[in-house]
């Protein structure tokens, strides 16, 4: 089957993103296809490229960009709510005239348009919130 | 409005949380907004607490939010007609479809339970 997550909680803030990562990989495990995670509401924080977590705890971001580069999972960020929350691309980040940027690829700032499609091509399109 | 039966949408919404306090209610509606701008057929279900949004009279946020109430009043503009609020939860805090900013048809748990098995894709906020 193609599947699509939709992950609405913060890194480290609820059990959202690590219980999205962990169906992720068993969903795949199983011979299914995992076509794009898409984060939304406070999850646009899992695309956070600064975020550097103790060494002993599990690393969120970098697991996310495993997907992509083991399984080409699209990773796809609501930019309406990442813009709110400080969540910026280079290009954002220079059309609002800021320093620094806190998101790059393979996390893809996107309309909530994607998400609407996501859910109507995959087979399934599973939630994870706080 | 219209009755359950006749409703098989291609995206029922799921609205959980009270206008203020947080942004689920914004960003739940923002993605009714947005998918019935793509053209798909929009179903929104006030459940819980979200049947708050519906409580006429509301004003901007206490904390510089813009509130809802004027984004409420834009679905019809968006074809966004099938509106069904959760009838245990009216009981809950005393209320009637009479006290609702919109025409919202008041459904029980079984028909609740039908809502999501009739439309094709399901989004909680």
């Amino acid at each position: 089957m193609r599947y699509g997550l939709l992950v609405q909680g913060a890194p480290y803030s609820s059990q959202a993103s690590h219980s999205a990562l962990r169906f992720a990989r068993a969903l795949i495990a199983r011979g299914h296809r995992l076509e794009s995670v898409f984060f939304y509401h406070d999850g646009v924080y899992n695309a956070a490229r600064l975020a550097a977590p103790p060494q002993d705890e599990p690393h969120l971001i970098d697991a996310w960009n495993g997907l992509n580069a083991e399984h080409g999972t699209q990773l796809q960020v609501c930019i309406a709510a990442a813009l709110r929350r400080g969540l910026l691309d280079e290009l954002e980040s220079a059309r609002h005239g800021k320093r620094g940027h806190a998101v790059e690829s393979p996390f893809e700032l996107t309309g909530l348009g994607q998400l609407i499609d996501l859910g109507h091509e995959v087979d399934r399109l599973v939630t994870f919130a706080p | 409005m219209s009755s359950p039966s006749d409703a098989n949408g291609d995206l029922l919404i799921i609205l959980r949380h009270a206008p203020h306090g947080s942004s689920w209610l914004r960003e739940g509606l923002d993605a009714a907004l947005v998918a019935a701008a793509f053209g798909k057929s929009v179903s929104l279900l006030f459940q819980g607490d979200g049947i708050m949004a519906l409580i006429p009279g509301q004003g901007a946020g206490a904390l510089g939010q813009k509130g809802t109430a004027a984004t409420l009043d834009m679905l019809a503009m968006y074809d966004i007609e099938s509106l069904y609020v959760d009838a245990s939860a009216l009981d809950r805090f005393g209320m009637t479809p009479d006290d609702l900013q919109l025409p919202a048809l008041p459904v029980d748990d079984a028909t609740i339970s039908r809502l999501i098995a009739v439309h094709r894709l399901i989004l909680t906020f």
